[in-house]
């Protein structure tokens, strides 16, 4: 084939793509915002998509607050600034690490099942059965999926900052002699409100990336069993990287604020 | 008022010129079609002649490129979205697979249009689920049961217990007995037709199944590369003196329909 028509076809393919997405959202977002909701359809998704997550968010920050301690220590070691290990760990965890790490987990285990579930019932007709039974997926499937994860995300991530920096000042209380209460007073007053805060913002966004993409290739899953392994592929890889794309662009926005 | 429908004053259910293509390959090709009020129709015909797409444009889960389909005269094909779901309240549906959601019981799975569309109480919805799987020959020992723990004959039977419990005007059944062996596949025809009758409500139903087509149609019509080729009583399809017909029911792949391989 042509390399320019390779290219253009791409280029139209992924702008396709795109307009798919953004037309997806804003019709799961118009589900969200009316009525009718099926509370207790969100309520089963906050249990799934929030509580069940909590242990492999809670072991990935510990291990990621401990690691980053070392590394900083090790970094700060250099030009003899290792007493303000405390205060980067924090920095470090609530403003970038706890939001995308938290996400990421989310990602595989959320976007992953979400796009397995939904790919499945739309394998098996369950969705035409769905419709036929004048219930909309888009209220029944999709918005309380989007609505769980908005709300689950940012409160993991706060458990996340909390657990990583638990690890942090474990290492460096245990292993780098540093006195336990000053660590703690030099992180809490070092930290401000916007540093956590931010981090919130950014995991609420992340949240509705996830379930996005699980819903959107799980949705629109095509060729039975296969297709609904490669939506399960898609949603993952295609969250993760509108994960880190959000995190540049919000990171870049919360900094020139 | 189409050619197969000489003698409809007013269809139930009618499709007016249909057309539909698929990567520029038509499919339905100006399909005319119609279905008398409380009249049983089977639709039968070979693999990818566009027996599915029919019941998805009828039911409003696909449009048509082209034509109309009309509900007591009214055209419904072209519903805004809202609408369309009032429309769906008419009829019910048996999928070819049952098509049961997984993370429900049978009876959440029975009483699903009446909690979570018309808001009926859980408490009287399971109360009717459980009369209409009575009504399919299932007792109230499997409304707690979930799908994955019933047998193919037992998920068709919740099936028409889900397609049947809101008293719809219309019901389509998608190869009803696809998958059941011989007993089971009549058991569920028997059921079909006392449904049918007992509702007094319009069926139209797609299957290869003959000896399903013959239990349980008023009439039949065979669709073939898109358009109605024969239509008649299902007691004349053995006279029907159609080339493609009589190519179908016997089975043989010589004729003038090419075998689907």
């Amino acid at each position: 084939m042509n390399p320019v028509r390779a290219i253009g076809r791409s280029t139209l393919d992924l702008l396709q793509t795109a307009g798919a997405v953004a037309l997806f959202a804003l019709r799961g977002v118009l589900a969200l915002v009316t009525p009718r909701w099926f509370l207790g359809q969100t309520g089963r998704q906050i249990l799934a998509i929030g509580y069940f997550s909590l242990p492999v968010v809670g072991l990935t920050a510990v291990f990621t607050g401990a690691a980053l301690a070392l590394n900083i220590y090790t970094g700060g070691g250099r030009f003899n600034a290792e007493q303000i290990m405390p205060q980067i760990v924090a920095l470090g965890i609530t403003r970038e690490l706890g939001p995308v790490l938290a996400a990421l987990m989310l990602a595989g285990r959320v976007s992953a099942a979400i796009a397995a579930e939904i790919g499945a019932m739309r394998a098996t007709e369950q969705i035409d059965a769905m419709q036929t039974l004048s219930t909309d997926p888009f209220r029944y499937l999709i918005a309380p999926r989007l609505t769980a994860a908005v709300i689950t995300l940012p409160v993991l991530t706060l458990v996340a900052d909390i657990i990583g920096v638990a690890g942090g000042w474990l290492v460096a209380t245990r292993t780098l002699g540093f006195n336990p209460t000053v660590y703690v007073r030099n992180t809490w007053e070092f930290l401000q409100n916007w540093d956590v805060e931010s981090g919130l913002i950014k995991a609420a966004v992340f949240g509705f990336i996830v379930a996005l993409m699980g819903c959107y290739h799980g949705f629109n899953a095509t060729g039975g069993a296969r297709g609904v392994g490669r939506a399960t592929t898609h949603a993952v890889v295609s969250a993760a990287i509108l994960i880190f794309a959000a995190d540049y662009l919000l990171t870049t926005l919360f900094t020139h604020r | 008022m189409n050619q197969n429908a000489p003698d409809i004053e007013t269809a139930k259910l009618e499709w007016r010129g249909v057309r539909k293509r698929f990567s520029g390959a038509p499919v339905l090709d100006g399909l005319d079609l119609a279905v008398a009020p409380g009249r049983s129709l089977v639709i039968i015909g070979g693999s990818g002649q566009g027996k599915s797409v029919t019941i998805k444009i009828a039911i409003g889960l696909m449009q048509p490129d082209a034509g109309q389909v009309l509900i007591d005269g009214e055209e419904v094909s072209h519903l805004s979205a809202g609408a369309r779901r009032g429309m769906f309240g008419r009829f019910g549906m048996l999928f070819q697979g049952a098509a049961l959601f997984d993370s429900l019981s049978v009876w959440e799975n029975v009483a699903f249009r009446l909690i979570n569309a018309d808001g009926v109480p859980r408490a009287v919805a399971r109360k009717r689920a459980i009369e209409a799987l009575a009504r399919v020959r299932l007792g109230a020992n499997a409304a707690d049961l979930y799908p994955g723990e019933l047998s193919g004959g037992m998920q068709k039977r919740v099936g028409l217990a889900r397609a049947v419990v809101a008293n719809p005007e219309i019901i389509i059944f998608d190869e009803p007995t696809t998958g059941l062996d011989p007993i089971t596949a009549d058991a569920i025809n028997q059921l079909i037709v006392e449904q049918v009758k007992g509702l007094g409500c319009t069926a139209v139903s797609i299957t290869h199944d003959l000896a399903s087509a013959r239990k349980i149609g008023d009439e039949i019509a065979m669709l073939q590369a898109g358009r109605i080729v024969w239509r008649g009583p299902a007691a004349e399809i053995d006279r029907s003196g159609n080339p493609y017909v009589e190519q179908f029911i016997q089975g043989r792949a010589e004729g003038p329909i090419s075998a689907a391989v």
